[in-house]
């Protein structure tokens, strides 16, 4: 191919419903270069969870993609994910995309060990023998940053505490090298200097094998650390997207601006604990338009007229926002500054 | 030279306590060491306390012993004066169906009735109090949620797999708070919650502790979310308390190398002149000390020197007494801190 870089997951208007016409994820876009970290922020209920799950095939029983592409890999890699078969999923999950999600103990058996569920993993996947499946085992909860990992290898699920737990579940997700990783909150159980160490490894397997990473965390500190782009998330949508450095330094939707707003971002010297006020739609709540208009300061008649698009900015960024989209054309400043609604 | 006039009478005092877990199966050397090794810890009425501090440090074993989940080893637990520690049997139950001692615990999944509802998982405490009637208590599950920032329609029929992890974790936050408990200890409340609604729950704990003079414990991570919040705040390393204090005073000024490693190593953007983690980690070539001798962080330690084989007791600090930390060097670390690694000079 050309030197382009490939894209590892490529999601196109993307639309999941929970239950019959309760549709809590519409209209998302995104793609993840090999090697590339993406971070997704957003409102508690905003649709994180689900959008990570459609991509893994593991929506709740009621949950379904209504609509959208889901596509793993390019050129002769390539996998078609939307309404993929049992048996693709066999090959492509934990081979090729790995998972940590929020609530780690409600992923893991607890009727077996936690070196087992590992090993396991291994000796199906990668085809290693018992012993040597052990071993590495061993040495994936050290690389975690677990103490005595040959004794947490016989531990239940029930005996580890929840930071350990999530250890484990990193070190099962990254076991067979996959191209993919989703982290969903995988690291809000740990303390920070594990955080930071975990972060480091990541960072390694993305050096290293090109993973790509989705990372979903509230922690903006940890998204500037180490993600290269940034997706908002509000109300079920992609509400802005761009590079984390220019997305947290020159926020463009009034709802990134909003939480940028309340947010002490790994300060502790800030003391205030704003809030941005108002209550988000509820998931599947049918608003014409713009869904943060309600709660938005700059809100006009316009914002809910009908659907609002997403605007290009250019510099790979976009926003979803009526006035971002009729100042396209111009300057990014003037869309910041411009606090009036355009008449 | 606490003042003891001024500050009230704990609600809440833990001496001494320590809590080991049964010995796992199949001969591994974990279990036998205490889960939580001789925790000393006040919390009066109307105070914030957080805790922070390593994964797997015996966090949730203090509170899980404190609302009579897990039997001490050694130690008491005196709530309200009387020791409920030792609470045994039906004196133990009568003390925890009374609700006086909430727990938000740390895995909402893990600990909500997969079964229930919503509305039935906030409203099961006030059902065992017994103390209101239907309606009163119908009235309290509504606005306990939405006091946590749910919309109760929304909400109250769902089961706790269809909701968000921010939206089951302000749920079980509903359910500790329905009972109006008079002391609340929370295991990672905001962990899975944006910002915004962290500082929603952060400020209802708050206004909780003025308006009820509820007291709070609450076990973080996110060192930002205690310092808008937290009067006070204990440090967990390997099953002991290693440093506690005003949470100001705390975070700006460790005195245990360890909370000096945790504050260095909390993400943040761009930050001004706080030590660097590498500064607080051994040299490479530093010889080894084995992880079971003496102080448990003596093995990370840049610090580490032959009294660090005596296991060291949290003691006063000189110059605040209102703090206390367990090291052989709390005051004199800094001295000997490596000057910062030369390629970030900017002088
Ligand atoms: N099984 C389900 N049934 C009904 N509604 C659901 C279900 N799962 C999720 N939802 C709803 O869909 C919306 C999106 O949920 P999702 O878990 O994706 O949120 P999130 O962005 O991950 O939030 P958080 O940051 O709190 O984890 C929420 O409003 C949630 O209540
Ligand atoms: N039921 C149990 N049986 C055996 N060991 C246990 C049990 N629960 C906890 N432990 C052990 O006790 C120690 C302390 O665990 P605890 O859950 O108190 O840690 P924590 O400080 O809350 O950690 P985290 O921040 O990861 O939640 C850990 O080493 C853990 O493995
Ligand atoms: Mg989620
Ligand atoms: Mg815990």
């Amino acid at each position: 191919m050309s030197s382009q870089p490939e894209n590892t997951l490529r999601v196109n208007d993307l639309q999941v419903s929970v239950a019959d016409g309760l549709v809590a994820v519409q209209d998302v876009s995104f793609a993840i270069r090999r090697g590339e970290s993406v971070g997704l922020v957003g409102e508690s209920g905003s649709g994180k969870t689900l959008t990570c799950r459609a991509v893994l095939g593991l929506l709740p029983a009621t949950g379904r993609v209504d609509a959208g592409r889901i596509v793993l890999g390019d050129g002769a890699d390539e996998v078609e994910l939307t309404g993929a078969r049992r048996s693709t999923w066999d090959r492509v999950r934990a081979a090729r995309v790995g998972a940590v999600f929020q609530d780690p103990a409600s992923y893991l058996n607890p009727s077996l060990t936690v070196g087992h569920q590992l090993a396991e993993q291994l000796r199906i996947k990668t085809g290693l023998s018992r012993r040597a499946a052990h071993e590495r085992s061993v040495e994936l909860f050290a690389e975690v940053g677990l103490h005595d990992p040959a004794g947490v290898f016989h531990q239940y699920p029930h005996q580890l505490s929840g930071g350990m737990l999530q250890r484990v579940l990193i070190a099962i997700a990254v076991s067979c090298e996959p191209e993919l990783l989703i982290a969903d909150e995988a690291t809000t159980a740990l303390d920070v200097v594990i955080q930071a160490e975990i972060l480091a490894l990541l960072r390694r397997l993305r050096e290293t094998h090109g993973l790509s990473l989705l990372l979903v965390t509230h922690d903006l500190a940890v998204v500037a650390e180490s993600c290269d782009r940034i997706l908002v998330m509000y109300g079920g949508q992609v509400v802005e997207s761009g590079p984390t450095e220019e997305v947290l330094r020159n926020p463009q939707h009034p709802y990134t601006r909003a939480l940028m707003g309340v947010a002490t971002i790994g300060s502790w010297h800030r003391r205030r604990l704003d809030v941005i006020p108002g209550q988000p739609p509820a998931a599947g709540e049918d608003m014409p338009g713009c869904r943060f208009a309600p709660r938005c300061a700059q809100a006009s008649a316009s914002c809910t007229a009908g659907p609002v698009p997403v605007a290009d900015l250019g510099a790979g960024r976009t926003s979803r926002c009526v006035l971002t989209t009729a100042t396209t054309a111009t300057t990014a400043t003037t869309a910041t500054t411009g606090q009036k609604v355009p008449a | 030279m606490t003042t003891a006039h001024e500050l009230p009478v704990p609600l809440l005092s833990v001496r001494g306590l320590s809590v080991s877990y049964a010995a796992p199966r199949k001969g591994t050397h974990l279990g036998t060491g205490a889960a939580l090794a001789e925790a000393d810890l006040d919390v009066r009425p109307g105070e914030i306390v957080g805790i922070v501090g390593e994964t797997g440090s015996g966090k949730t074993t203090l509170a899980r012993a404190t609302v009579g989940l897990v039997a001490p080893a050694a130690g008491t637990i005196a709530f309200a004066g009387s020791d409920v520690g030792g609470l045994r049997g039906r004196a133990r139950r009568a003390f925890r169906r009374s609700g006086q001692v909430q727990l938000v615990f740390q895995d909402p999944l893990r600990s909500l009735d997969p079964d229930l509802t919503i509305g039935e998982i906030v409203r099961e405490p006030l059902d065992i109090a017994g103390t209101l009637s239907r309606a009163e208590r119908q009235e309290r599950v509504v606005e306990s949620l939405r006091l946590v920032g749910l919309d109760p329609d929304a909400v109250l029929a769902r089961h706790p797999r269809q909701l968000s992890g921010g939206q089951r974790q302000r749920a079980s936050l509903a359910r500790a708070i329905s009972t109006r408990p008079r002391l609340l200890f929370c295991d990672e409340p905001v962990s899975a919650l944006d910002v915004s609604n962290r500082n929603l729950v952060l400020n209802l704990l708050d206004q909780l502790r003025r308006d009820l003079d509820l007291a709070v414990v609450i076990i973080a991570h996110d060192l930002s979310s205690l310092a808008g919040i937290a009067d006070r705040v204990a440090v967990f390393y390997r099953g002991r308390i290693v440093e506690q204090g005003p949470i100001r005073d705390v975070l700006e000024d460790p005195a245990h190398p360890y909370t000096a490693l945790l504050t260095a190593s909390a993400p943040s953007i761009g930050d001004e002149d706080r030590l660097r983690p590498d500064q607080l980690k051994p040299a490479p070539d530093a010889p080894a000390w084995p992880a079971d001798l003496g102080c448990g962080f003596a093995h990370r330690c840049p610090f580490v020197h032959d009294a660090c084989a005596d296991q060291p007791r949290p003691a006063p600090l000189p110059h605040a007494p209102a703090r206390q930390a367990a090291c052989h060097v709390a005051t004199t670390w800094r001295e000997r801190l490596a000057p910062p690694h030369p390629h970030k000079e900017s002088a």
